[in-house]
């Protein structure tokens, strides 16, 4: 307190023996005609001044800053909302037409005689996510836990940043990759492999893959990350009691981890389950559920993509896609929420 | 000392980190059965000494080890060892309680299982001698299904005791097991251990001079990674060879 008051003593005196420099400057110039001791004065009270304004400026941010953070966040508040708002008013028109029973249980997806059913493509979606998860999950994890535990410090180092840049690859890059590479190899070898020989290449199993491969990336950067934060001692107490290298990762690696393991599965997820350019570029765009695997789809993301050109000639349909979006949004707002108490409890408990 | 009773010994022990020497040719014989305290001051190798007989070092980075161990008259560091098994036998505590991530009976059970089966009354037998061992039965035994980590600090150290001796080691290596804990918590540790050296050897790492002298049989005393004066605990506290030693005990280095 005191030392406060001081300080506020001291700030006035200096800005006001400024003041008085720059008066004395000013008469110097006008008076003594002198104008190299004018601008030393001048110097003088504008560096006092300005060491001045620097000792309250640090305050001022802190101030600006507590009132700009709030506006910021309001901002993001609002957009979510707003979001929301913008996604319920636009499909309203098309909720007048058609009921949301027939929209989530019919199949039938014929925007020219302004019938929107979205059936096909949940379950298409579904799929594809689940395949997607059932792949990338297991092996990212191996892969993590073989680059933390496993691999020697050298490799570890080299990896890493190989898988940073991977999870940062645009999709479209992907997307053209499977589209030269797994097209083929699906059409010739795998789905003739599995007694499909008639597949285009085009189906839900390359989309899959290619979402999985996405999706690699994400989830073995957090999950390295997660791993190489448990405390050596941890690691130290298991292997302690003589339980193996394995035995550790097993029963005490994954669980201390288990929050960041689970928000990285999170994460892939949502990637998998929005991803749209990458998907639509190789699933064959067909709102239908196809029979096998290596049959042509459609994901919700991957029907906005491959619609919206049409939206001005289709009265309705522009309000369906915005239905799409909504429940893209409404999903991934769940499943965040979903995630937000696992994560809670699971950190909870398993704290070390 | 004869030979049946030695525990550890080691013959040229050198440890480094990153090519700086932390471990200079340690020769000692620990003895079985008794409690040895490994002093000396802050950095000068005590815990690295500890991890190295349960060739707990290796899984850092960096690390080259030389020289042999000699546990139960092998040489723990032949290669070609299966590691589990040596660090079995030598179960350790460490200075801040790390209870596994699971309840406080699993915490105890996880090397039970893995050493010595699964059967389920087997295990629980297990699980209630030694809780009760470490004196924490009474204070845990409607709670058993707890996460560890809600245990009180002097607790959790005592079920990492508990979790050591499920699986029957031979050796205790504690590094500063008090030095996290209040005075009372402390000296229930300390007591413990105290009681623990009739069925294990115990080597107690610890920064207190005094603590040692209350409960060491055989003392070893580090400096700079080097073993300056071992020996029989009176002998080293009331007629300290070294002049290291002998500034040590009087506190002129800490
Ligand atoms: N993983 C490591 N990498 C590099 N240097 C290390 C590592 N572990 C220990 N050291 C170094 O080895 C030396 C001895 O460390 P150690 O932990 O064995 O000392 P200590 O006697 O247990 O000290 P304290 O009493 O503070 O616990 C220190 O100089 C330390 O910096
Ligand atoms: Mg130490």
């Amino acid at each position: 307190m005191h030392i406060n008051k001081a300080s506020a003593v001291v700030k006035k005196k200096s800005f006001l023996s400024a003041l008085l420099i720059l008066i004395l400057s000013i008469l110097s110039l006008f008076v003594l005609k002198d104008i190299a001791l004018a601008l030393i004065l001048l110097f003088v009270a504008v560096a006092l001044i300005a060491v001045n304004f620097l000792i309250i400026s640090r305050r001022l941010f802190d101030v600006l800053g507590t009132r700009f953070m709030l506006i910021v966040v309001l901002f993001v508040l609002a957009l979510f909302f707003l979001l929301i708002i913008v996604l319920l008013n636009g499909s309203g028109i098309l909720l007048e037409h058609q009921s949301i029973g027939d929209l989530l249980f019919s199949s039938a997806w014929k925007p020219f005689s302004n019938h929107f059913g979205l059936f096909a493509v949940i379950i298409d979606t579904l799929i594809v996510t689940a395949i997607s998860m059932v792949i990338a999950v297991p092996i990212s994890l191996l892969t993590a836990v073989y680059i933390t535990e496993y691999a020697p410090t050298r490799l570890r180092n080299m990896i890493r940043p190989f898988i940073d840049v991977l999870a940062g690859v645009p999709s479209v890059v992907f997307g053209l990759c499977a589209l030269l590479v797994f097209i083929p190899v699906v059409r010739d070898y795998i789905a003739p492999f599995f007694g499909v020989v008639t597949s285009s290449g085009f189906c839900l199993f390359t989309a899959s893959l290619i979402l999985s491969i996405m999706v690699f990336p994400i989830i073995i950067s957090l999950c390295v990350e997660s791993f190489s934060s448990i405390p050596l001692a941890l690691k130290e107490a298991s292997l302690s009691v003589g339980a193996t290298k394995w035995e550790t990762v097993k029963k005490v690696i994954f669980r201390a981890s288990g929050p960041g393991v689970l928000s990285a599965i999170f994460l892939g997820f949502g990637r998998a389950f929005g991803e749209t350019i990458a998907v639509s570029m190789v699933i064959g765009n067909q709102e239908l559920i196809p029979r096998t695997l290596f049959g042509s789809g459609q994901t919700l993301a991957s029907l906005i993509a491959n619609n919206y050109t049409e939206v001005a000639s289709i009265p309705l349909l522009a309000s369906a896609l915005i239905f799409v979006a909504l429940i893209l949004f409404v999903v991934v707002l769940i499943f965040n929420i979903c995630g937000f108490l696992v994560l809670r409890r699971a950190s909870k408990r398993w704290k070390y | 000392m004869s030979k049946s009773a030695i525990q550890i010994e080691t013959r040229g022990l050198n440890v480094s980190f990153h090519n700086s020497p932390v471990l200079k040719d340690i020769n000692i014989e620990i003895p079985a059965k008794q409690l040895t305290a490994i002093i000396g001051p802050s950095g000068c190798g005590k815990t690295t000494l500890l991890k190295s007989f349960n060739r707990l070092l290796e899984i850092q980075e960096d690390v080259k080890i030389s020289g042999e161990i000699i546990v139960d008259g092998k040489d723990i560091m032949t290669s070609g060892l299966n590691v589990p098994d040596i660090r079995k036998k030598m179960g350790l505590i460490s200075q801040k309680p790390y209870p596994l991530p699971m309840s406080i009976f699993e915490n105890v059970a996880y090397g039970l299982r893995i050493h010595h089966g699964k059967n389920p009354k087997k295990v629980e037998e297990g699980v209630h001698h030694c809780l009760q061992e470490v004196g924490l039965w009474n204070e845990v035994k409607d709670r058993l299904h707890d996460p560890a980590s809600r245990l009180s600090v002097g607790q959790q150290q005592r079920l990492c005791l508990a979790r050591a001796i499920a699986v029957k080691p031979e050796v205790i290596l504690c590094d500063e097991p008090t030095s996290a804990l209040d005075p009372i918590a402390a000296q229930q540790i300390e007591r413990l251990l105290l009681k623990l050296k009739k069925d294990f050897t115990v080597i107690l790492v610890t920064h207190t001079l005094r603590q040692a002298k209350r409960v060491a049989d055989y003392v070893i005393f580090l400096y700079f990674g080097m073993v300056v004066e071992h020996g029989l605990a009176d002998q080293v506290f009331n007629d300290p060879k070294s002049p290291e030693m002998k500034a040590y005990l009087s506190g002129e280095i800490s």
